[in-house]
């Protein structure tokens, strides 16, 4: 008897603390919610989304960086997504088991964690140094390169979850390998593919170290993919640091903008997830 | 049923099959050895599938039987490592040859599988995916065609009002029907069952016996089950596997009352397997 009160005091401990470290997580997402509702809600207002970049004090918004970033990351998507889905598709219908396919997998795994500051310096090597100047095209490849490894982990990943046998059945009918791939089990696949490209969307609109070596930002007006272009996190890194009352609002302004929008990307992907099942 | 009296003479040539080869042979195995890498699965099989008949290949796990299924619509080749020798004569071309492509092969040989896999979109859709990869169909003809195979699998009364609806909300009997009216609907000349009614409860079981039945009018029909009652109850032919070997093959009602050999007398009085 003594010892199932001891089992009971083991288990109420470790509930306990299980339940306090839960709670100490919720409290800090709160406090950064809380935190970044206070001071960018203040700063919320139409000049935000009509206004670009003006000196301190003039009633600056963050227009162009707003725009910027949509186009940037639009184009990194449109570039990144099928290059990930055809080597996420490699990888799951062709490549299990054979040694360019461990290759492929092993180098994909690399540059999923590689730190996002390299991918800027590489892009900077490769686009921003020999043609002479940063531009938004560098950016757009640079956040593509982060896409791909994001889109080809979980196309893999989604479409080894497809059982064997409705490929077989597809096979059976005397369907060619590429009709079995993009009507069959991509199809069954598409809820968790297209979960996953949201995902490298969210990850991409957050990232700031590969924008400073590529497309620098700007404070003017630009749609010019030639020169560079302005982005929200750029933006909030430049304005968060400046020492004018009003661009550091800016900076939560935008901070909060971004927030907002990978949390419906969030919310949206697991909303076509749960829909699907 | 006015092949009746085809019958008998075509139990009688697959009887002599070894001495006087059936002229109705639709499948024709030949010395056919295979293997999983280095694992030798099936020995130097020789054995006729006779035409517009259902035969049965029984045996216990592992003796090769849904290998032999899988050579004859060439699903093996989808593997590496999985090679098969000998010949397979269908219709007196060569199977495992290069004449026919492997796509051509399969919507002549058609095939369905243990588990019911119905396509994650409309019960018409499922059928016209199959039926697309071959014709080009007006959409008159495609809606007729539908109907035409899901009455052949009698499961259109329970669908006609849901055709555009997703097959996966379906039960496991429907789906299973529904698999085999994808299956019809690209018209093969061969079905091959898989076990079809081993995830399924006893009525949709006896529907789908059924319905073997019926198709084995138009249609030749290999089956490999682990019930030994639905070999009875269906096959004109049943053939008996063990460890990679063709012991026995003869008219069912001969298998099951007087068997040749030893081993399948064993097998089917529930001694082993």
């Amino acid at each position: 008897m003594a010892s199932l009160a001891r089992r009971r005091a083991t288990d109420y401990t470790v509930k306990a603390i299980s339940i306090g470290f839960a709670g100490l997580s919720l409290v800090l997402l709160a406090w950064i919610i809380w935190t970044l509702l206070s001071r960018g809600l203040p700063a919320l207002g139409p000049h935000v989304f009509t206004r670009i970049t003006l000196p301190p004090g003039a009633g600056g918004g963050l227009l162009n960086a707003i725009v910027g970033s949509l186009i940037q990351i639009g184009m990194a998507l449109v570039i990144g997504t099928p290059i990930g889905l055809m080597c996420g598709t490699f990888l799951a219908e062709n490549g299990r088991g054979t040694h360019i396919g461990n290759v492929v997998r092993f180098v994909n795994d690399v540059l999923l964690s590689a730190p996002s500051i390299l991918i800027g310096l590489f892009v900077y090597q490769l686009l921003v140094v020999p043609f002479g100047g940063f531009s938004g095209w560098a950016g757009v490849v640079a956040l593509a390169i982060l896409v791909i490894p994001v889109v080809v982990r979980t196309t893999e990943d989604m479409l080894a979850l497809v059982p064997i046998g409705l490929r077989e059945a597809a096979f059976a009918l005397g369907a060619p390998q590429w009709k079995v791939v993009t009507m069959i089990t991509w199809r069954a696949a598409r809820a968790g593919i297209t979960t996953g490209i949201l995902l490298a969307l969210a990850r991409a609109a957050g990232e700031t170290a590969p924008l400073l070596f590529t497309s620098l930002g700007n404070n003017g007006w630009s749609l010019n993919l030639n020169a560079p272009m302005a982005s929200l996190p750029i933006a909030i890194y430049q304005y968060a640091a400046s020492p004018f009352e009003d661009w550091v609002a800016l900076a939560w302004a935008g901070a909060l903008l971004i927030t907002a929008g990978v949390l419906a990307l969030n919310i949206v992907s697991r909303l076509v997830l749960a829909k699907m099942k | 049923m006015n092949f009746a009296p085809e019958t008998s003479i075509d139990i009688a040539s697959a009887v002599n099959r070894a001495t006087a080869p059936s002229t109705e042979a639709k499948l024709k195995v030949e010395k056919l050895n295979f293997y999983y890498g280095d694992n030798h699965a099936l020995k130097n099989i020789n054995f006729d599938i006779p035409e517009k008949r259902v035969t049965a290949m029984i045996g216990p796990s592992g003796c090769g039987k849904s290998t032999l299924l899988r050579i004859f619509n060439r699903m093996y080749q989808l593997y590496p490592g999985q090679r098969a020798e000998g010949s397979i004569l269908f219709d007196g071309i060569n199977l495992l040859g290069k004449e026919l492509d492997s796509t051509i092969v399969r919507s002549r040989i058609g095939m369905v599988f243990q588990k019911p896999t119905p396509f994650p979109m409309s019960i018409y859709d499922n059928i016209a995916f199959g039926v697309r990869l071959h014709e080009s169909l007006s959409k008159a003809q495609m809606d007729e065609r539908v109907e035409w195979c899901l009455r052949k699998a009698a499961i259109w009364e329970e669908t006609k009002d849901r055709l555009h609806t997703s097959a996966l909300g379906m039960s496991g009997g429907q789906q299973q029907r529904l698999c085999i009216a994808r299956t019809i609907a690209v018209r093969p000349e061969v079905i091959l069952l898989d076990e079809p009614t081993s995830a399924l409860d006893p009525i949709s079981t006896s529907k789908i016996e059924d319905l073997i039945d019926e198709l084995k009018q138009e249609f030749t029909i290999v089956i490999v089950t682990h019930n030994m009652q639905q070999a009875a109850r269906c096959a004109d032919i049943t053939s008996f596997f063990y460890l990679g070997e063709l012991i026995e093959v003869g008219p069912s009602a001969e298998i099951f009352t007087n068997p040749r050999e030893a081993r399948t007398r064993d097998y089917i009085t529930g001694r082993f397997g």
